[in-house]
This record gives C-alpha cells, sequence and structure tokens, in this order.
C-alpha cells in the first residue's frame, strides 16, 4: 500500500472530544482527480490540512511516493493548495503572486520570468498580470491562486471548495476550466467539497466522508447508482427510502415486506436471505407517474402503487411529483418530453399511479 | 460636473468642524510661534519689536550638536519601538479573541499613572543603589567568582598577591565602571523612552495586524516560504500603513520630548525640548524658544517632505514601468 503514489494509512486527528478524522487509509493514484465529498464537519477539511501539513495527525502516516510527509512542515511538501477564499497576496501584483514560490526556490530570473508568462497565458491572464487581487474579479482571482500553486509544479494540488464562493454561472464555467486545467498539467488534484455535483463532474474517484470516515470510494457513477450505505445514498441526490424485511425471494428477485407501504419486488443482488431485514433506495427519476396504470409490456414484475398527487414543483428541466402512496411520501421527477403539455395532464389530489421496474431499485443497508 | 456639486457641498460641511479645529488650534498658533521669532525680546520676558535680532543669536555652536542628537536619539527610540511592537502587536492579534481586548487594554494601563511618576520611579530604579543597578552588580560579582573558581584559569604571574586577588580586583574595577553608567546617560533617556512611546507603536501595528487575514500566511508557508521570511515578505506589507502611523506616534513626541531628558539625561543627554523649556522658563525669552521650536520643526519636516515627494516619484516610475512590461507581455501572448 505505502507504494502508491499517496497514502493515509490509519490515520486519526482528534480535535478535544471530537474526532475529526477517524482511522482513515486512502491510497490516491498519480495524476488522479480525486475529490473528498462530505457535509461540513465530516473531516474532508481537516484530511488535506494533515496533506498540506497544517495539522499533524494524533495516530497514522500519510506517505508521499512511499515518502513518510506526516512530520514535515508545510514548506518542505511539494503540496500546495487552492484556499477557499484564494489567499492571493493583497500587497503583491498578479505577477509577484505566481512567481512567489519560484522566488523561494531561488530559480534563475529569467526562467522565473519565462514560467509566469507561460502559466499566464495558459489562465489567460497576461493582461491582468501587474494589477493587485482587489482589481480582479472572483473567476480571476480564482485562476490566479490555481495559477500561483501550479507554477512551480508541484507533486499534489489540493484545492479546498475552491468554486465555493463564485455564483452559479462562473461555479459552471470553471469547473471545465479546472478539468482543463489538470488535463494539460497531470499533476494529482485533490478536490475538497459539499457539492456532490462539483465532485461528481471532475472526479475520477470519489471518497464520501462522514463523521470522519470514507463511507465510499468509488468512481461517480458507481457512488450514484449503487450506494454503499444509507448515508451515500441520500447524500449523493435525491432518493426515496423503503425499509422492510425480505418476505420472498423468486431467483434474482425477492419481494420486500414495507412498513405502511405495499410488497415491493427487488433485485436481489447481495443474495440475501428470507427475514433480512433492508433499506431499498429507489431515485425520483427512476420513479414513473402516470394517470393511468402501465402498459402491460413493461411486464407482470413491475412495482405499480396507486397514489395521490400531493404537491408539484416546476423546475424548468423537469417537474417533481410529491406523491402519497399508502402512507409513504414519494419524489419522482419526470422531464418534460415536449413544452408545457405532459406537464398539464397530472395536478394536485388527481389518484396516479407510481411505478418503477424491480432493478431500479437498489438495496443500500442490511441489518 | 453638475452631479459633483451637491456631494461636494455635504463633503465641506462635514469636514469643515475638523477644519476649523486645526485652524484655530493648530495653523494659527502655530503661525504666532512663527511670528515671534522675528521679534527681539524685553528683559523681562516680553515679546519685544519687530528685528530679525533672534535668528541672529540662533548662530550659537551648540545648537546644530544637539538638533542632530534629538533626531539621532529619536530615531533610535523609534527603530527599538518598531523592532519590540511588531512580535508584541502579532502576538496580540493571534491571541483568541475575548484576550486580545485584555491584552490590549493591559498595554494601555500604565496611563492611569502619571508620566512624571513613571519618569521618577526609573530614575530610582536606575540609581546607582537603585534595584537594577544593584541586580547587575550581582551578576558581575556573581560572574567574576565562577571565573576565579573554573579550574585552569591563570593569574598573570606578574599580579601582586596571590591567586584570586587579581580577578575579583577585575570584577571591582567592572563594578566600579558599572556603577557610573545607566542614570543619567543617554541610554537611560532611550531606555525610558522606549518605555514609555511603546504603547504608542504597539496600538496602531495591532490595530492593523487584528485586520490582517493570517491565513495568507500560511498560503506563503504552503508555497514553500519559511515563517522569518513569510512574516517578512507577507505580514510586514500587509500591515505597512500601522507601521506607518505608528512611527509617526513615537518620533514626533521623541523629538519634542524633554521631561525624561531633563530628569534621567544629566549632562550626557540635552534635547532641544529642554533648550526650547529653559529659553522660554528660565530665561525667559520667548522669540528664541519659538526660533528654536521653529528650527527642530524645520529640520523634521524639510527631509520629510523631501522623502515623501521621492517616494512618490518613485511609485509613478514603477507605474511606468509595469505598463511597459504588459504590453511587452502582451504582443508576447499574441505572438505564440
Amino acid at each position: 500500500m505505502k507504494d502508491d503514489f499517496l497514502v493515509f494509512d490509519h490515520v486519526t486527528k482528534r480535535f478535544g472530544a471530537l474526532t475529526a478524522v477517524d482511522d482513515v487509509s486512502l491510497s490516491i493514484k498519480k495524476g488522479e482527480f480525486f475529490s473528498l465529498l462530505g457535509p461540513s464537519g465530516c473531516g474532508k477539511t481537516t484530511l488535506l490540512r494533515m496533506l498540506g501539513g497544517f495539522e499533524r495527525p494524533d495516530s497514522g502516516r500519510i506517505y508521499l511516493e512511499g515518502k513518510d510527509i506526516t512530520d514535515l512542515p508545510p514548506n518542505q511538501r511539494r503540496v500546495h493548495t487552492v484556499f477557499q477564499n484564494y489567499a492571493l497576496f493583497p500587497t503583491m501584483t498578479i505577477w509577484d503572486n505566481i512567481a512567489f514560490s519560484l522566488k523561494i526556490a531561488k530559480l534563475p530570473k529569467g526562467e522565473i520570468e519565462e514560467r509566469v508568462d507561460a502559466i499566464l497565458d495558459m489562465i489567460q491572464m497576461s493582461e491582468h498580470a501587474w494589477k493587485y487581487p482587489n482589481q480582479l474579479s472572483g473567476g480571476q482571482k480564482q485562476r490566479v491562486a490555481i495559477a500561483r500553486a501550479l507554477v512551480d509544479r508541484p507533486q499534489v494540488l489540493l484545492l479546498d471548495e475552491p468554486l465555493a464562493a463564485l455564483d452559479l454561472k462562473l461555479r459552471q464555467h470553471m469547473l471545465i476550466e479546472l478539468d482543463t486545467i489538470h488535463d494539460q498539467v497531470g499533476i494529482t488534484f485533490i478536490y475538497v467539497t459539499h457539492d456532490q455535483g462539483e465532485a461528481m463532474s471532475l472526479s475520477d474517484r470519489i471518497a464520501v466522508l462522514n463523521h470522519g470516515k470514507v463511507e465510499q470510494l468509488d468512481g461517480p457513477a458507481k457512488i450514484y447508482e449503487a450506494p454503499a450505505s444509507r448515508f451515500v445514498a441520500s447524500f449523493i441526490g435525491d432518493t426515496n427510502f423503503f425499509s422492510g424485511t425480505i418476505e420472498s425471494i423468486s431467483g434474482d428477485y425477492c419481494t420486500i415486506q414495507c412498513e405502511g407501504f405495499p410488497a415491493i419486488r427487488a433485485y436481489n443482488d447481495k443474495n440475501l436471505a428470507v427475514g433480512q431485514r433492508v433499506d431499498l433506495s429507489v431515485r425520483p427519476e427512476k420513479i414513473r407517474v402516470t394517470l393511468n396504470p402501465p402498459p402491460p409490456e413493461k411486464g407482470a414484475d413491475i412495482n405499480v402503487f396507486p397514489s395521490t398527487v400531493q404537491d408539484i414543483v416546476y423546475q424548468g428541466v423537469y417537474t417533481k411529483y410529491w406523491i402519497k402512496a399508502d402512507s409513504m411520501r414519494v419524489s419522482a421527477i419526470k422531464p418534460h418530453s415536449r413544452f408545457l403539455l405532459d406537464q398539464e395532464t397530472i395536478t394536485w389530489n388527481d389518484s396516479a399511479f407510481v411505478w418503477w421496474h424491480p432493478d431500479d431499485g437498489y438495496m443500500v443497508e442490511v441489518k | 460636473m453638475s452631479g459633483a456639486g451637491p456631494s461636494r457641498k455635504t463633503e465641506w460641511l462635514v469636514t469643515l468642524p475638523s477644519f476649523v479645529w486645526l485652524l484655530v488650534f493648530f495653523a494659527i498658533p502655530a503661525l504666532i510661534v512663527l511670528a515671534f521669532t522675528f521679534h527681539g525680546h524685553t528683559a523681562n520676558g516680553g515679546v519685544g519689536e519687530w528685528s530679525l535680532s533672534t535668528w541672529r543669536e540662533l548662530v550659537d555652536p551648540d545648537y546644530p550638536t544637539i538638533v542632530w542628537k534629538t533626531i539621532r536619539v529619536s530615531f533610535e527610540v523609534t527603530a527599538w519601538c518598531i523592532l519590540l511592537a511588531l512580535p508584541c502587536a502579532y502576538a496580540i492579534a493571534r491571541l483568541p479573541k475575548r484576550w486580545r481586548a485584555l491584552v490590549a487594554g493591559a498595554i494601555m494601563l500604565p496611563f492611569w499613572t502619571s508620566f512624571v511618576v513613571r519618569v521618577f520611579a526609573w530614575k530610582t530604579m536606575l540609581h546607582p543603589a537603585g534595584w537594577l543597578q544593584t541586580c547587575y552588580h550581582a551578576y558581575l560579582h556573581f560572574k567574576y567568582w565562577l571565573i576565579a573558581c573554573l579550574p585552569g584559569v591563570s593569574v598573570p604571574a606578574a599580579a601582586p598577591g596571590a591567586g584570586n586577588d587579581c580577578l575579583i580586583g577585575m570584577a571591582g574595577c567592572a563594578i566600579d565602571a558599572a556603577k557610573t553608567t545607566i542614570l543619567d546617560s543617554e541610554i537611560a533617556v532611550v531606555l525610558v523612552s522606549v518605555y514609555s512611546f511603546l504603547p504608542f507603536a504597539i496600538m496602531p501595528i495591532y490595530t492593523a495586524a487584528e485586520k490582517f487575514d493570517f491565513s495568507l500566511l500560511e498560503a506563503a508557508r504552503d508555497l514553500g516560504a519559511k515563517n522569518f521570511y513569510a512574516f517578512r515578505k507577507i505580514f510586514i506589507p500587509g500591515i505597512w500603513q500601522g507601521i506607518v502611523s505608528a512611527v509617526l506616534m513615537v518620533f514626533i513626541p521623541a523629538i519634542g520630548s524633554y521631561v525624561i531628558p531633563q530628569m534621567l539625561g544629566g549632562t550626557d543627554c540635552i534635547l532641544i525640548g529642554n533648550k526650547i523649556f529653559m529659553r522660554a522658563m528660565q530665561n525667559r525669552n520667548i522669540p528664541h524658544a519659538s526660533a528654536l521650536a521653529t528650527l527642530m520643526a524645520v529640520s523634521v519636516f524639510v527631509p520629510m517632505g523631501i522623502a515623501m515627494w521621492w517616494r512618490k516619484r518613485q511609485a509613478a516610475r514603477d507605474r511606468r514601468r509595469l505598463e511597459v512590461r504588459t504590453a511587452q507581455l502582451m504582443t508576447a501572448g499574441g505572438v505564440s
């Protein structure tokens, strides 16, 4: 394991009574775009700060290219951070901000100029080189912060919620830009965020953290489609949970008897036995809502439940429905296939059918 | 222009009170002092007829020496104050919030005691029989006794008497020398001035440091800077305005200081403040005192004015250089 590029080996960090990072082991590959995703207080920033050298773990070691860097001060590791508030030096020009690490490394003057000019060109900020940080917009500051951290070619670039301070449009633009920069420089990026959208769209792999522990480490699609726990399923995207006991098994499928809900058929991918308790997660976009029952060609083992429409939230791209089926409030979303036409068919207090294929339910937690 | 009209008017109204205040209590008195210098003095201590006699009397060979000494001592005091205030202010600004106010309050605490009383307290401490000097003696005794006890200390053969007498003699000499040093010397004046003015240096620097974003130091270390480098390149420029006000807050009172040299300077340290005091209060020659005050002000403000003009010119030059550099960079980018 120590042979991997970057390794957290049973790392624990406590602040007083709080265990911020609880026995975390991770290994990150060279050149990877790796995300640490979790709600605030899950320990993701503490992990990042330990990697930057700003915190020391209470136990466990951190290895970078096989070398133990746990006790090295920040200025002796080739790991740079893009801070959430950018932390650009306000008394220096953009050019001097970017040249900072090169000057410390005492590179020859010509090479410093060459490298700074090149990276300014890459982030398309050449014409702003002699401005001061307070003269730049948020997105420009962000680009300068990234350039400053990349210019002396660190082994790892840490990004601490770098887009949190930007507005939505700019955030989407910077996402693409970050991805491009990562492809250009080929340096390992470690990205901390609480925004699942950012993590999903950028990362090769994501570690989902909760209460200082890694709940799941997988690629974005795997994390969304096959969440390892109830927490992961609810934190990444929306979902409906159905708790119940396995009543019968037929082939690859099983029937789950739920509390306050009719029996549900689901794909038994975990090979569970009759009598085991499970939480079934069904994503809203997998659930269909129609006024008529589903056509028979959809199959006989499909889950169909009569229900009443309670709430409708129009969100442009799609409409979200809150539907009362038995004693459960189920959410379902439906994209619009035709402008405003299909939306009118279902309205408040309509009796409707919710239905989904047994393969679209995923068993997240077995008790 | 029409839009600028009303806002200009309100700006004027807001500025007016402080302007009047400065005019009445600063500008006019300063002009009166200047006018006095062009008068003679009467035997009874009054201001005499218009004349240039006062300026002619000023050609005293002692004055340039005293002015120079005043400037030099003020510089020393300012330098020490800034040097001590920087780490203090940094440390206070890094304290948890509720401690900051407490410590800042503690720094202002000495002001509850009269300045003259505090300076007088130093006089007793620095007195040859005072406890500071006594401690210093004890230290010297101990040091020479320790040297004498060390094995292999060779006592010069030529020394009269045997054994350690010579070293004890040396100790005696050193102690005699120490007795005549601190009180009534320039060192005492600098020491007590630094003590008195230090809060004036700490407060503006602390105010600037409190607003300083300390995550910048973290960013600097992250980019490879050692602690002191980050302090020098990021912290100091970040609180530069605070340092400038601290320099002014210390240097200006130091230039006019007369209580401290009066009480602690002895014959070793007379500053221009003392001379002005003597001329005004003892010789009862107000025009002469005014001329000295004017001389002092001119010898401080003229170099300061030149320095400011120089900095402005430098800044304009830098800006032009940067513009040229940007243009170069842009054409280089266009080519590639």
